[in-house]
């Protein structure tokens, strides 16, 4: 019934080898889990601060329009759509994903359930070489004649399809080529983390003693799988029309721009719950952590991120609220936009409950967590408004729907990230970060954070469109307090890019020189803490773990220790 | 790097986890072939007239050959399955390369068929029926052709040195979902004129 | 696996070539139903590509025999795509909107069809290229 796994001829020994191994087979073309999960998080951490310094230079432009951007130049109107569209297309594709999924998920989920490494870990070391030849193909489409793809990172056609119109006749077809090998990288590293959870676990781990993080994981995976085929065939087709000169989205030709919309769409919202997930995962290992208390309602919260999985494969269509669908469909529309509200609150809500009652300790980690569960919350109501077909006609394309977005993403994609940076870079690395450091990069991070996008917000309400070169030429948008809250909100952007540098001084030195961390610094009970830190090759050593009790058992009554880990025989 | 990976070994649900991952894989791909033919289909119900004058210039006696192509190739991967169940390498090569040779069939007469369309001057760019035939049958066709390539690397790299039998059934899977895309593709294109 | 019981192989197989010829001939037949002919031709198309698709399923993938994961695996995309289908059909299926019209004159593209259709003008150029009823590579 169980297959032998494929046998790996290789250095004649057939005994675990660890001979001197060249840098390039243990740190380029590793296949281990860990290793490949560093490639995909360094990737992404460099790919965000190309997003970030993309952000940086569109800001300064909307506050000082015209104005020579420092570490810049003037900026046109042609390079200004490009940043936008790249800055949007690289934070979702290429720091999101890989750092949330791709690296939380390669380096936890084998070390949480309890084995040496992933399933296939040949296909995993593909799954980043195809990643990073995406992200090495998107950084090409910058510098080709005519620079970067400059149509949103939805793509519309037919923008997107004609160079006559996009200007970009190198750009845009490299940029479709860089998301669609990114889509590919993805797809393969998901049947990865689904097929070594569904098998691998360690023996006596049951289904409700899977980790939260796991769980969100496979779950997003398994999202991503059911939504991204129908993009995938239509990247084809608009690759297509790009360069080869079909016309499937060419409405004069017969074709139907809108049903691009459709395609992409039909993915993009069920890629906002991939990314959410995996992040409401990180949030529930730290809390529990650090409020020495059980996940509250862990069946609770696993049925309703399935119930969010399924529900988020019928809401797409609020995105295309006003590009002329029936309004019988956005009746549909808006009703399970509102619906799926109540999942993602009865999540959130379960951290809080963990929290009640809890012994909170106020680590770095701890302080990420909470306010991720703060900023997501606030985010996810100013949804209600969008999901509202009525309320959308006026606020679609405004900066209201960017300030709603960044709100959910910023927790997501950042906030998360850096609670799970500072949680489990102890196992990562064997070492410490600075506690203090972390606490001064926090308060940075997030007071900065609400300056860049209450103002957005108000700036929204008040009319001001998306993607837009510049508001001076927009008399109704011109005025000197709308533009004065620009300026206060890209200030903001800087200081919050400034406070990153300390992140990174902190990651830097602790990696050399920070307390030696020892296998289970924050005393909690997953599997993961129970190997050294750094986990040797192969992660638990000559025998692996056997689970006995479920994953979050902290502060048992009668017992001595807050904290009772999972392998422990009882 | 190299030794057996206990992980991959496991099976907590009871299915090999190769052909578990076979499942997602084709999980995947009914979404994205189906995501073409959906499209595929949207367009010919809004173009009906005009799309049915053009698809009556399909050849249907070839796309009936590759369908009984594909569907005997079905037959012979099944009993390649049979075949490495019994741990029989001769007849599971045998069987495997009669599969790539009907899968070869299929490639030939696709070509010659493409050929004779283009010569026609049907090509990608003639219109959008067209542009659908030419990519849902060409990522089909591309499907078959990476099916024929790693069914070849299985009998020779693995069933003939003996070992990794299980992955016989594994790619006979893949090959019998493409034969079922071809299933459906087929009386779009070439019956329902 | 371990043996399972199963049908063989082959009559699935001669079942799956009869079900075959039989969608093949549909349409020449159906003109025979008169008023019925269209209804026909899709029930032979498409009910028998589905019954064929079954058959290959249950009983080449021995999803029959398989644990429920996999069913399930494959139940759920394919639900995925009827709800992508129905959501977009309700968009792009029609020709106009409450404010717009599709640009595309139907009747145009029917006429532009018909002036390059192979099939409809063959006889006119006597003969054609060769008729393409051959298998040029069976052997």
């Amino acid at each position: 019934m169980a297959e032998v796994a494929p046998a790996e001829v290789g250095h004649g020994d057939a005994h675990d080898d660890h001979h001197e191994e060249s840098f390039w087979s243990k740190y380029v073309f590793s296949t281990d889990h860990k290793i490949i999960g560093f490639q995909y998080m360094f990737t992404g951490m460099a790919m965000a601060l190309i997003g970030g310094y993309f952000a940086y230079v569109f800001r300064m432009q909307l506050a000082f329009p015209g104005s020579s951007i420092p570490f810049w130049g003037t900026l046109s109107p042609a390079a200004y759509n490009s940043l936008v569209t790249n800055h949007g297309t690289i934070m979702i594709f290429w720091v999101a994903m890989p750092v949330l999924i791709a690296a939380m998920g390669n380096f936890c989920i084998p070390l949480m359930i309890g084995c040496d490494d992933m399933v296939f870990p040949r296909i995993n070391r593909l799954s980043y070489q195809i990643f990073l030849l995406s992200a090495v193909i998107l950084i090409v489409s910058f510098f080709v004649p005519g620079g970067g793809f400059g149509g949103a990172w939805t793509s519309y056609p037919p923008l997107s399809a004609k160079a006559e119109y996009n200007s970009t006749p190198f750009g845009a077809p490299l940029w479709l080529i860089a998301v669609t090998l990114e889509i590919v990288a993805f797809l393969l590293g998901g049947i990865n983390f689904i097929t070594t959870t569904m098998n691998a676990r360690a023996k006596g781990m049951k289904i409700y003693d899977i980790p939260m993080l796991v769980w969100m994981i496979v779950i997003a995976s398994i999202l991503f799988m059911c939504s991204v085929g129908p993009l995938v065939a239509g990247a084809v087709m608009l690759l297509f029309d790009q360069t080869l000169g079909t016309s499937f989205f060419d409405a004069a030709a017969g074709g139907d721009p809108v049903l691009w919309q459709h395609l992409f769409w039909f993915f993009g919202h069920p890629e906002v719950y991939v990314v959410l997930l995996p992040a409401m995962g990180i949030v529930a290992e730290v809390v529990c952590v650090f409020a020495r208390k059980k996940l509250f309602a862990y069946k609770l919260i696993l049925f309703s991120s399935i119930g969010l999985g399924i529900l988020s494969f019928f809401v797409w269509a609020h995105h295309q609220f006003i590009s002329g669908v029936d309004p019988r469909a956005t009746y549909l529309f808006t009703t399970t936009t509102l619906l799926i509200s109540i999942p993602v609150a009865i999540m959130l809500f379960a951290f809080i409950a963990t929290l009640y009652g809890g012994s909170i300790r106020f680590s770095t980690a701890m302080l990420f967590a909470l306010a991720f569960i703060a900023e997501f919350l606030l985010g996810g109501v100013t949804g209600i408004w969008l999901g509202s077909s009525g309320v959308d006609i006026y606020l679609h394309d405004t900066y209201f729907v960017l300030a709603h977005f960044h709100y959910t993403f910023v927790p997501i994609a950042i906030i998360a990230v850096f609670a799970a940076v500072y949680h489990w870079f102890p196992k990562m690395f064997g070492r410490m970060m600075n506690e203090t450091w972390g606490k001064i990069h926090f308060w940075g991070t997030v007071i900065s954070f609400n300056g860049i996008f209450i103002p957005l917000f108000i700036l929204g309400s008040a009319g001001q469109h998306r993607r837009i070169y510049n508001f001076q030429n927009f008399p109704d948008l011109a005025g000197q307090n709308m533009q004065d809250m620009r300026v206060f909100a890209t200030m903001c952007l800087v200081l919050m890019l400034a406070f990153q540098v300390i992140f990174i001084v902190n990651f830097i030195v602790s990696l050399k020189r920070g307390e030696k961390a020892g296998r289970n610094p924050w005393n909690a009970t997953t599997l993961e803490w129970i190997t050294e830190s750094p986990p040797p090759h192969g992660n638990f050593g000559s025998t692996m773990p056997e689970v006995y009790r479920g994953p979050y058992e902290y502060s048992v009554e009668g017992r001595e220790k807050d904290y009772w880990p999972q392998n422990e025989k009882p | 790097m190299a030794h057996q990976i206990i992980a991959t070994g496991r099976s907590r649900t009871g299915i090999p986890t190769g052909r578990l991952a076979v499942w997602w894989i084709i999980g995947s791909e009914i979404l994205i072939f189906g995501g073409l033919i959906a499209t595929y289909l949207l367009n010919r119900f809004n173009h009906g007239p005009s799309w049915s004058v053009e698809a009556a210039n399909t050849n249907t006696f070839i796309g009936a050959c590759n369908t009984f192509w594909l569907l005997t190739s079905s037959l012979f991967v099944v009993y390649a399955h049979a075949a490495s169940e019994r741990r029989d390498a001769a007849k599971t090569r045998m069987w495997i390369w009669l599969t790539i040779l009907l899968g070869g069939f299929f490639m030939g007469f696709k070509t010659y068929e493409y050929a004779t369309e283009i010569h026609h001057g049907f090509t990608l760019f003639t219109s959008n029926f067209w542009s659908f035939y030419y990519t849902a049958t060409g990522l089909h066709g591309f499907h078959v052709l990476c099916g024929m390539v790693i069914l070849a690397i299985i009998a020779e790299g693995d069933i003939k040195k003996g070992r990794n039998w299980h992955r016989v059934e594994n790619i006979g899977l893949y090959w019998h979902f493409v034969d079922i895309v071809w299933i459906f593709l087929f009386p779009l294109m070439y019956i329902a004129k | 696996m371990a043996g399972h019981k199963h049908p063989s192989y082959l009559k699935i197989y001669i079942t799956l070539v009869v079900l075959f010829i039989v969608s093949v001939v549909g349409p020449e037949v159906a003109p025979a139903f008169g008023a019925f002919a269209k209804p026909v031709v899709l029930l032979t198309a498409f009910g028998i590509a589905i019954w064929k698709a079954y058959l290959v399923c249950a009983y080449f993938m021995h999803l029959k025999v398989e644990k429920i994961y996999a069913p399930y695996i494959l139940l759920a995309c394919l639900s995925l795509l009827f709800v992508f289908f129905f959501g977009t059909a309700t968009d792009a299926m029609f020709a106009n909107g409450h404010n717009w019209v599709k640009p595309m004159d139907e009747n145009e593209k029917v006429e532009e069809a018909m002036a390059r259709s192979y099939v409809l003008n063959k006889d006119k150029h006597g003969g054609g290229h060769g008729d393409d009823d051959h298998d040029s590579e069976a052997h």
